[in-house]
């Protein structure tokens, strides 16, 4: 798999560290728990199109949102995390 | 029908005409008091322990693809009991014992053999760590011999002890652990519960679940819609799927585990050996084939093969520890889609829907839970009520942090597992 970082261009999935779903990026009011709970654990995980943060570690070391099929391994697009978390 | 000595002779000496298959294959009734929904180890293995143990047999499995179709017959197959947490070690003793008993209990050949299983060790903290793991595992009730150097030698004369980076120090010895053929563990449990009356039905996917005023009535499905005021969701890497199907939220993320297998060769491996730095590990099949695997994708997936990156870790990892492997062709890799729980630990519990029940999250490790998965969940759907040694396993204990078994100490988070 290879994925195309808005800085660095194609790379191949090595330089890259996956820490999951791009719901990372909602992060619940302080003291919401149930909010806390569904933020840290519970996930959607579709079998089909999904959203994914990972870090350009070995590259730009960008946090980038990753859209892709699971099933398949396509990647339709990446964004920078920064862009979509405006 | 059964098996035995005399009919394996008798059907030899007359041309094998008289086997018949090994389970039925009916048409789905429009009732029955329990449905399973997915027919991995875990289910076969609960609907046969619900009419067994609890009496309970107008049951239909149903099963999308085919009966061993799915991780029970991708995995690695090893069995063990060498868990640390209050919680595991209960579960995974009370299973190994129910493998003991198997292949009497079944009456299928599932070529459980214990030969072993040796986790090595190349620090000396590991050392005490592994030495605390075995204390845990006697205390418990199970076998843990700690093994010093020459005393891995004796057992694993093939390894690399002198790795520069990861001199082999010692091992941790658990002589009951091994392995086992894994469809056949599959064909054995769908046999017994045929046997007793339970419906296999194959080729019947589940799209939909019928819940009314919380309760649940029944199925959808793609032979039709099946009535059941029970319904046990036992379906590995697609929990989240059919437990949306009722609006339940599951804490799963689905992720590829691979594994390798090799060329037929002379007998080498004699236990399962693993690594302990880098992941990695390896058995011989009776085969002759060496199967070993390591760690996850690590990116959520469903696509059932393997990417490329892990599987250089992989051989890396396999030939820094056996040299000798690099001689070996590897024949086939294939992946199995994992349901990874936060802690690493599975579930086995009510959801919020009454008369629904889910065994899930066995991430890479649930065919040696088969027998006792099956077992705690029949106990589960027949008495509304966990048995003693899965009590622990609930789904609130990641709402609330209070029980959570991280076996590895690295945190309860989705990816650290
Ligand atoms: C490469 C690999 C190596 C492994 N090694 C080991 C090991 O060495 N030791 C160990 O203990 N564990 C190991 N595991 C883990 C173990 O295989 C799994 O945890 C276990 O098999 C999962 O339970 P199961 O057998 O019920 O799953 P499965 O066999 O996957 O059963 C689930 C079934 O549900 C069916 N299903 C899904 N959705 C639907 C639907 N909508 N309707 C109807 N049916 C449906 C599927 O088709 C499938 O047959 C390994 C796994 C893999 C992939
Ligand atoms: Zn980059």
């Amino acid at each position: 798999m290879r994925i195309n970082c808005p800085i660095c261009g194609d790379r191949d999935r090595r330089e890259f560290y996956y820490l999951g779903a791009a719901d990372y990026l909602n992060r619940p009011a302080e003291g919401d728990l149930d909010g806390i709970h569904k933020y840290l654990h519970i996930r959607e995980n579709p079998a089909g199109v999904t959203k994914d943060l990972w870090h350009h570690e070995s590259g730009c070391s960008s946090w980038l949102v990753v859209e892709r099929n699971a099933t398949t391994h396509e990647i339709h697009s990446v964004t920078l995390a920064s862009e979509v978390a405006k | 029908m059964g098996y035995n000595a005399f009919q394996v002779l008798k059907e030899g000496l007359t041309g094998n005409k008289g086997w018949r298959p090994v389970w039925r294959d009916p048409e789905p009734k429009s009732d029955y008091d329990v449905i399973i929904i997915g027919g991995g180890g875990h289910g076969l293995a609960t609907a046969y322990y619900l009419a067994k143990n609890h009496g309970i047999t107008n049951i239909a499995v149903l099963e999308r693809g085919y009966i061993g179709g799915g991780n029970v017959g991708r995995n690695t197959t090893i069995v063990r009991a060498n868990y640390f947490l209050p919680g595991n070690s209960e579960f995974y003793s009370h299973s190994l014992k129910l493998w003991e008993n198997m292949e009497q209990e079944l009456n299928f050949n599932t070529m459980h053999s214990a030969r072993g299983l040796i986790n090595l060790f190349h620090t000396d903290g590991q050392r005490d760590a592994f030495a605390r793991r075995g204390n845990m595992m006697c205390n418990q009730g199970d076998d843990a011999i700690l093994l010093d150097r020459d005393g891995v030698r004796k057992h694993l004369p093939y390894l690399d002890f002198d790795n520069h980076r990861f001199p082999v120090y010692g091992g941790l010895y658990h002589p009951r652990g091994g392995t086992a053929r894994h469809d056949a563990v599959a064909w054995g449990y769908a046999h017994a519960a045929d046997r007793l009356g339970v419906d296999l039905i194959q080729q019947c996917e589940v799209t939909g679940i019928d819940v009314r005023d919380g309760k649940v009535q029944g199925v959808e499905t793609t032979r039709g819609a099946i009535r059941a005021n029970r319904v046990g969701i036992v379906v590995a890497g697609r929990s989240s799927q059919v437990a949306a199907m009722a609006g339940v939220d599951v804490p799963i993320e689905s992720h590829i585990l691979q594994a390798f297998v090799t060329e037929g060769l002379k007998p080498t491996v004699d236990h399962v050996v693993s690594f302990g730095m880098g992941h990695f590990y390896l058995s011989q099949s009776d085969k002759g084939g060496l199967v070993f695997g390591g760690d996850l994708d690590f990116y959520a997936s469903y696509a059932q093969r393997g990417n490329l990156p892990m599987m250089e870790h992989v051989m890396e990892a396999g030939m820094s520890l056996v040299p000798a492997l690099g001689k070996a062709k590897v024949l086939r890799s294939w992946g199995g889609i994992m349901d990874m729980t936060p802690d690493g630990s599975f579930i086995i519990d009510r959801t919020k829907v009454d008369g629904l029940y889910m065994d899930c999250g066995w991430c890479y490790g649930g065919f040696k839970a088969v027998p006792a998965s099956g077992w705690c969940m029949a106990h589960l759907m027949a008495e509304d009520a966990p048995h003693e040694v899965a009590k622990k396993h609930t789904f609130d204990r990641f709402r609330t942090g209070h029980g959570l078994m991280d076996e590895e100490g690295t945190g309860s988070q989705h990816n650290l597992h």
